[in-house]
């Protein structure tokens, strides 16, 4: 086959996967359904099939990729080094041409929502009303609603704080940092994003953030649509793209693991590559630059969950239980399976309910026998996600952003 | 063909989506770790629990139908694959750890548990699971017993089989027996160890109760780089003649080495000719001095130079890149195919020997990461499936090697079971009286060959007809 026969992704790519299992119980959605179609494995054998023309993007075969999380812990256990994050993210537009028009259409309209802030301001609007009260979630217990738990979760709206476009550092500079505020991120959590420009500022960051950002693509490149992603893309790296900053960074994982894949998704672009290339997690940023003791103490049993775009995306794991482990009367407990993802996943949650409330379930599970007060997600999703399952659950545990934590340890937050 | 209704019988016994009947997502069950034969089943069925697993067989055995039981899939002959057994009995949705008792050291485990994670349970008990395959991040407590795996530590620890203290199987027609229990070394005879490596032909095992091993209270981790094979492989007879019982005793090869480097940057010493990876373990007393002889071993066999692992970080990095590294050859050939022999282990320099012959004349390149210390071998053959006539060739240097191995006093697998893949070369190392006795005791469980046909024993009808059709490209 020559190169122009390639239908979304070189055979050679798909071939490195040896067959030999070894990524299967770090699949969640194998873990929790079983069936191997619905595990890495599985679908690489899959998307084998529909590049060699073998088999057609049936709605079978559409749904075990669909089920798939992207959540990459495959990468992780793999041994041989199979790119998987690349292979789905290839295959995922393919599928998408496929698809019916009316799940196209709704898929669309997800994306739309979501990536573009005058469509999602006036969307959400009604959604603000709801946001954080404690009768949403009482309502919420009582109707068993999902979605209600979700506005629930969602800290009470105070509108978003808009943020100077320089922040100066507290002490010694050590570097310049572009700080990407993320859509959704900012426009639910807008203290988190506050308090990471404060956290850096006392490491002796400048922070620089440069107004009207949008989103990163992140989202859009999830739900297939690859040329919008790419769109937004460009447009952020023509908007923020600095020679002065040495990082860049967001509050978001799953933002930050695709800030790093900027260089690939637009080879022609410098600033995108510039972007891709120094892209950071704040958090493990925080932790090689260090922070002054905090003083304020908390006293609590922490765990951390590993959000998958943190830990299998950017192999960050330690920086945030380091820093965490500073707090006066902290105590820092292991959840169980913390790298096994919650189900948040980007849109999964909102576009696979079913699997994704059995991976919550699990998750709460898990984090009931930790015995933690409070469980830290340092990805907005994943908060949402955990959270709006304690709430519905009536859990008696705070889910936090660990930036949020540290913050206020830091004398620096609400 | 299934008989009508029956996946709607069996979603009536599983719910309803447990059970895969479609093309498309049956696919992957076509074969294991080993690619290359290839046969789908006609369905996958996902019991919830053991006794749902009864309920399954049994309805099985009531409409004729025989079937393949599955776990992880990580298998590396061909175990898994479907001969004349249209239904798979899958045990991944057995994940429980049912009970754990630290004060006895045993725990009840169902058979799709994860072997790793009942040394995971146990952990902060100072207890462990010892049989620790290079898998054990995925394969399953029904796999290990079925295959009666080893790991690097097998040298020192044993197999499957020494850990195993009482099975529930469930038999072809669905009824559940116990098996040995709680308790050691129990009366009459030992039918756990009969089903411990009978690969799944006398029923399929839905828990095991396995025996915990107190993690030893110190290790020394040694790579000691050598010029060439023939060196290290008398340095290893040198350590077993000395009576020292390392934990492990693991050799890789050059070519193995530099694959293995480039993939995990462990420091490997990449111009060597042989490396091997020798653990010991126990009370700290006694360690500093067989360390010393170790090294001494090693040093008069010609080691260049010997290394200790000086923290838990590195001696952790350098298991990594060896219980890794079939993985890593992935970055050496778009495809491999894993030996699996034994010799004794004063035969480990000669099998090397004729290893290196055999690829030689068929113009393949074997790489070699083996267990020394046992004399289990795993030639590692690489190829590529476009290249015309490479898969036959692999084929026939994969039988040469078997065959040297029972020549020089050995067996044609040490871990990897007989599966489909070696079933051709079991007449080698048993006469016609031996395997009719085999085949007699499979019919006290199964006599009709309804659980796993066509596996571990040669039947003269299969292996001549079924076979050699269902031979394709390897992936
Ligand atoms: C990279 C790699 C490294 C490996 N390293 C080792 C190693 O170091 N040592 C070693 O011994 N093996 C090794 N193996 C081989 C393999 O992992 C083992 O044989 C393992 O025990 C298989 O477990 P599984 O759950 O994957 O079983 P499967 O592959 O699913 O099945 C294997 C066989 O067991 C039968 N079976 C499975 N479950 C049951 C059950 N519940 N009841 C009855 N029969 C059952 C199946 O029918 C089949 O015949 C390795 C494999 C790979 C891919
Ligand atoms: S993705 Fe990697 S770990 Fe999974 S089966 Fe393929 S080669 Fe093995
Ligand atoms: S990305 Fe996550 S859900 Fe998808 S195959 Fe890999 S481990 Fe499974």
């Amino acid at each position: 086959m020559a190169d122009s026969d390639v239908r979304f992704v070189e055979i050679e790519k798909l071939l490195s996967c040896v067959h030999c299992g070894l990524c299967l119980p770090s699949c969640p959605t194998y873990l929790e359904l079983g069936t191997e179609a619905d595990s890495p494995r599985g679908r690489i054998l899959l998307m084998r099939a529909l590049e060699e023309g073998r088999l057609r993007p049936t709605p079978e075969v559409t749904r075990h990729l669909d089920s798939c999380l992207g959540c990459r812990a495959c990468e992780t256990a793999c041994p041989s080094g199979v790119p998987y994050g690349s292979l789905i993210e290839a295959a995922r537009p393919f599928v998408e041409e496929h698809r019916p028009p009316v799940a196209r259409f709704l898929r669309w309209l997800l994306d739309s929502v979501l990536t573009q802030p005058t469509v999602r301001n006036v969307a959400t609007a009604p959604l603000r009303l709801l946001a954080g009260k404690p009768w949403t979630a009482r309502f919420a217990r009582a109707t068993s609603l999902s979605l209600l738990g979700y506005a629930a979760a969602l800290p009470e709206w105070r509108g978003v704080t808009p943020l100077p476009p320089v922040i100066e550092p507290d002490r010694e500079l050590r570097g310049t940092a572009v700080l990407l505020t993320g859509c959704v991120a900012h426009s639910s959590f807008p203290q988190t994003t506050v308090s990471i420009a404060r956290l850096l500022a006392r490491a002796g960051v400048r922070v620089l953030i440069p107004p009207d950002q949008g989103c990163c693509g992140a989202l859009s490149l999830h739900l297939g649509n690859d040329t919008r992603s790419r769109d937004l893309a460009l447009r952020l790296s023509r908007h923020v793209s600095e020679d002065e900053a040495d990082w860049y960074v967001t509050t978001a994982a799953g933002c930050g693991a695709h800030l790093r894949e900027y260089g690939t998704l637009l080879p022609n672009d410098s600033g995108a590559a510039n972007i891709g290339a120094k892209a950071r997690d704040p958090l493990d940023l925080l932790a090689e630059l260090g922070l002054p003791a905090p003083q304020r103490p908390l006293k609590a049993k922490i765990a951390m969950h590993d959000p998958c775009h943190l830990l299998h995306g950017q192999g960050v794991k330690n920086a945030p239980r380091e820093l965490l482990r500073q707090i006066p009367g902290a105590e820092l407990v292991e959840l169980a399976e913390a790298e096994i993802c919650c189900g948040s996943a980007g849109t999964y949650n909102l576009t696979e309910p079913g699997t994704a409330g059995r991976l919550l379930t699990r998750k709460l599970a898990d984090i009931r026998a930790s015995g933690a007060d409070i469980i830290a997600a340092a990805n907005p999703g994943c908060l949402l996600q955990i959270r709006s399952g304690a709430i519905l659950q009536n859990m008696p545990v705070q889910i936090a952003h660990p930036i949020d934590l540290l913050a206020r340890a830091h004398g620096l937050g609400d | 063909m299934l008989p009508p209704g029956f996946a709607q019988r069996m979603r009536g016994l599983v719910g309803t989506d447990g059970v895969v009947d479609r093309p498309e997502s049956l696919l992957v069950y076509e074969c294991d770790g080993y690619t290359l034969e290839r046969a789908a089943p006609e369905a996958v069925v996902l019991p919830r629990t053991p006794a749902e697993v009864a309920q399954v067989i049994r309805a099985l055995w009531k409409d004729g139908v025989p079937f393949v039981p599955r776990g992880a899939g990580t298998g590396l002959s061909g175990g898994t694959l479907p001969v004349e057994a249209p239904v798979m009995v899958c045990t991944s949705r057995l994940q429980k750890i049912e009970s754990i008792d630290i004060a006895n050291r045993r725990v009840v485990a169902q058979a799709g548990v994860v072997n790793l994670w009942v040394s995971r349970a146990v952990k902060d008990a100072g207890l462990h699971f010892a049989p620790d395959p290079s898998s054990q991040n995925a394969c399953t407590i029904g796999g290990n017993v079925a295959e009666n795996s080893g790991g690097p530590h097998t040298l020192k620890y044993g197999v499957t089989t020494n850990h195993v203290l009482g099975l529930e199987l469930v038999l072809p027609t669905g009824e559940v027996v116990q098996l040995g229990g709680p308790v050691e070394d129990r009366p009459g005879y030992d039918l756990t160890g009969l089903v411990v490596g009978s690969e799944g032909t006398l029923g399929l095992v839905t828990r095991a109760t396995l025996r915990l091993t107190r993690v030893p209270e110190s290790y020394r981790t040694f790579l000691a780089v050598f010029d060439s094979v023939a060196d290290a492989s008398e340095a290893v007879s040198g350590i077993i003649a000395s009576g020292i019982i390392p934990a492990a005793l693991e050799m890789m090869d050059g070519l193995i080495l530099r694959a293995v480097e480039d993939a995990f940057h462990a420091g490997l010493p990449v111009d060597a000719g042989a490396v091997l990876l020798i653990e010991l373990d126990g009370p700290e007393a006694g360690l500093p001095s067989q360390s010393e002889e170790v090294r001494e071993l090693c040093k008069a066999q010609g080691a260049v130079e010997v290394r200790t692992a000086r923290d838990d970080a590195e001696r952790t990095l350098l298991w990594k890149a060896r219980k890794r590294a079939f993985g890593a050859v992935g970055r050496l050939a778009p495809n491999y195919c894993t030996q699996d022999g034994v010799v004794p282990r004063t035969q480990v320099p000669e099998i090397l020997r004729r290893i290196s012959a055999t690829a030689e004349k068929h113009s393949l390149r074997i790489g070699n990461v083996f267990h020394a210390g046992d004399g289990n071998i795993h030639p590692i053959i690489l190829f590529d499936e476009r290249n015309a006539g490479e898969v036959e060739r692999v084929l026939a240097a994969g039988t040469e090697i078997l065959e040297a191995c029972v020549a020089l006093g050995g067996s044609v697998t040490g871990e990897h079971g007989i599966g489909v893949e070696k079933i051709a070369q079991m007449p080698l190392l048993f006469s016609p009286e031996d395997l009719h006795a085999m085949a007699t005791l499979r019919s006290v469980f199964d006599p009709q060959r309804r659980a796993n046909p066509h596996k571990l024993l040669p039947d003269s009808k299969v292996c001549v007809e079924a076979r050699a059709p269902r031979r394709q490209a390897a992936m």
